[in-house]
């Protein structure tokens, strides 16, 4: 607003001394934003965000000069507040991040890389799992470029009854498809009509999209169309739902198995699919005579061991930060393996550095270990925006097959139409890349 | 223009500003928008928006989920619009009875719900669903009823959010029909009771023809908020289970604030504006032919 001439008397000149004192609280706001002393805003989710104030001691007795302040979102709004946050020019200075939601925030530029900091740091890439640190690297204009350091991992591996599958034949956990079929087989004969060889909720894609890893890629073209028809999809999804064709596993989901834990301790089940968190929840929920009867086993895989989802948080700093020196320094911290090894104590999530497993309490915990030689064998989705929804449209299409509304080819070919017409716009945005001959 | 004319604009100018600026212009930059493939890539780079003329809206009738969640909106205002309106009426009759005691208590505690934090209230009533924990369960299990997964099971989902919803907001109509029933001049009755009317016939031939005007505007307010669904399941279900309580605005939110396709949400906040409109118009007409007539 341009200053205006006090010249009709006194309520004018009021107005304008108000707007002009807007004016200055406004820039006075933004000094303080961007005062290199002030506080650094980081946003974290769920259960981190509460126990991260935990290691805030240390760092600020370390950097004195810095000071964090920890910010909560509830993970179910965390997605919709960081893209508001954005359009709004809001975003915190850094921010703990679902490392799928890494291509969005980097297609919108929202991202410092970090390629620099962390050779400059010394952290050595190759003792994170490199299919976890691959999710957080992103093709840019420029080359390849390091947008995330992951904070703790995420992955699905086979947690199951071992005394079901032992008494059904199979003392060691399988390790192939054919092999994991047959105990199932052999489980469901066991137990009757009231015991099925695995869940596998349907509204969870998780397992089918870790089958999928393990069969090729999804998305062909360059991310920008769907595979979903390729024979790579059809052999996982053929496999995923004749488990349930042959009875081997319920068709429900989650929200109708009122308790998970409950029935897997009943037996309803021998497998179940699940994360990290399951064995902190395993282990507080089954009841006392259960603990020694689960155990965990890396996924398998159509002719050995598979490949595995490459889940969990990274943390990133974003390039609208005027304190982004202070932020690297607070992200150097929590990715120390000491720091991670109290994170892990903390909350139970299991740290993305191979020098953070050395810690007695990783290395002697059985259930972990299978996380651990999973991790080697993990494979980041495919890092593109529109990831998030094909995966809900994957999910869906594959539920249309296990409740017969739908057969295999039609609803493969249906989902690559849709998927198709999801990644309508980055075709588009691709042609004029090339059409305009290289960066604008 | 007259003195009076222009002194007349000068102090309307300031409502009319906000207006402007609050609504009329938002409505014409969402109407602009929905002609347009707003996304993400849109929000990065503002040179990647493309004009798609009609798209938006051919796509969103092609949509199987929008039908759904429309669907479930019509179930939701069909059953939910009649269930509080009867409430409401049902209240205030009770309330304005003379036999009633403690009336400003009642009228109060029955209020209450209406000034309540949705959000806090759902979470209260998601224990109060609890299939194996929660009272309503309970209740029923005295009764020798089995237990219903009300959250969890799509055919009891939309019933249970009608029944918090109709709960939540029977009050505030309540009051309105309590004003318009203390507002029927007590001679009438006296004479209704002169000419040998029992209760139910004072109701059916007094009472209720003089709350049809203010019923029939507590309906249209009614039906447009509840076309509005949104933060009930929002809070309660997220859509779910098997996406029985998607309303018409929660796709708009999911298509707007979790896929960031603002220009398709806002195609969807247009078609949704056009049926309450339709809708509140031929209520309008139901209400004013038999008002002519009287």
């Amino acid at each position: 607003m341009r200053p205006s001439r006090p010249a009709f008397g006194g309520r004018r000149h009021a107005l304008g001394t108000l707007a002009a004192g807007t004016a200055l609280l406004t820039i006075g706001a933004c000094g303080r934003r961007d005062d290199a002393h002030a506080p650094l805003d980081f946003w974290a989710m769920g259960r981190e965000a509460e126990v991260v104030a935990e290691l805030l001691p240390e760092f600020h007795a370390r950097h004195p000069d810095v000071r964090v302040r920890v910010q909560q979102l509830p993970w179910t709004a965390a997605h919709e507040k960081l893209l508001t946050a954005y359009a709004g020019g809001s975003l915190p200075d850094l921010c703990q991040l679902g490392n799928t939601w890494l291509p969005e925030l980097v297609a919108l530029d929202a991202l410092e890389p970090l390629d620099a900091p962390v050779a400059s740091a010394g952290i050595p890439r190759d003792d994170y799992f490199a299919g976890i640190l691959d999710t957080n690297v992103m093709p840019t204009r420029s080359g390849d470029r390091l947008f995330g350091l992951p904070w703790y991992v995420d992955t699905r591996v086979l947690f199951y009854r071992s005394d079901l599958l032992r008494a059904a034949g199979h003392p060691q956990p399988p390790r192939r498809w054919d092999e994991w079929l047959d105990a199932m087989r052999a489980v469901r004969q066991r137990g009757g009509g009231g015991r099925y060889g695995v869940l596998l909720p349907l509204n969870e894609p998780d397992p089918l999209f870790a089958l999928a890893l393990q069969q090729g890629p999804v998305l062909a073209d360059d991310n920008a169309r769907g595979a979903f028809a390729q024979p790579a999809f059809r052999r996982a999804l053929a496999f995923y739902a004749g488990i349930f064709e042959q009875g081997l596993a319920p068709a429900m989901t989650n929200t109708q198995i009122a308790n998970v834990w409950d029935e897997f301790a009943r037996g309803l089940f021998a497998c179940y699919i699940s994360g990290p968190w399951n064995i902190g929840e395993f282990r507080r929920r089954l009841p006392p005579e259960r603990q020694g009867d689960w155990a965990t086993a890396p996924l398998p895989g159509p002719d050995g061991p598979g490949v595995s989802t490459a889940g969990g948080s990274s943390l990133v700093i974003f390039r609208r930060s005027a304190r982004k020196e202070a932020a690297w320094r607070w992200i150097a911290y929590l990715s120390e393996p000491q720091t991670m090894q109290r994170f892990h104590a903390l909350t139970g999530n299991l740290p993305p550095r191979r020098s953070a497993w050395r810690s007695p309490e990783l290395a002697s915990d059985a259930p972990s270990q299978a996380f651990a030689q999973q991790l080697e064998r993990v494979r980041a989705a495919p890092k593109i925006p529109e990831w998030e929804r094909i995966f809900q449209e994957m999910q869906l299409a594959a539920e249309r097959v296990v409740q017969r509304v739908q057969g295999l080819d039609a609803a493969t070919v249906e989902l690559d139409a849709r998927v198709d017409a999801l990644l309508e716009k980055r075709r588009w945005l691709r042609a004029r890349a090339i059409a305009s001959a290289g960066p604008r | 223009m007259t003195r009076s004319g222009v002194v007349g604009w000068a102090l309307a100018a300031p409502a009319l500003a906000v207006i402007l600026v609050f609504f009329a212009v938002p409505v014409v930059i969402g109407l602009a928008l929905s002609l347009t493939d707003f996304d993400l890539y849109a929000l990065a780079d503002l040179s990647t928006l493309r004009f798609v003329g009609l798209d938006n809206y051919a796509r969103l009738l092609h949509t199987p989920l929008f039908w759904q969640a429309f669907g479930n909106t019509l179930y939701f205002v069909a059953v939910g619009v009649p269930v509080s309106i009867g409430l409401s009426l049902g209240a205030a009759l009770l309330l304005h009875a003379r036999v009633a005691k403690w009336q400003a208590l009642f009228r109060t505690a029955l209020f209450a719900p209406v000034v309540t934090t949705v959000v806090a209230v759902a979470v209260i009533w998601r224990y109060l669903l609890h299939t194996r924990y929660g009272l309503i369960n309970q209740a029923l299990g005295t009764l020798g009823i089995d237990p219903v997964d009300w959250l969890g099971n799509p055919h009891w989902s939309m019933p249970a959010i009608i029944l918090f919803a109709a709960w939540k907001n029977f009050g505030y109509n309540m009051v309105i029909l309590l004003a318009a029933l203390q507002a029927v001049p007590r001679e009438l009755y006296e004479s209704a009771r002169v000419d040998g009317a029992g209760s139910l016939r004072q109701f059916s031939d007094l009472t209720f023809p003089m709350l049809t005007p203010t019923l029939a505007m507590v309906g249209i307010m009614t039906l447009a908020g509840y076309f509005q669904l949104f933060a009930e399941p929002y809070v309660m279900t997220q859509g779910g289970p098997l996406r029985s309580t998607v309303s018409v605005l929660y796709f708009m939110y999911e298509e707007g604030f979790r896929w960031w396709n603002l220009g398709y949400a806002s195609a969807v906040a247009f078609v949704l504006f056009l049926v309450i409109f339709a809708v509140s118009a031929a209520l309008w007409r139901f209400d004013r032919d038999p008002a002519a007539g009287r």
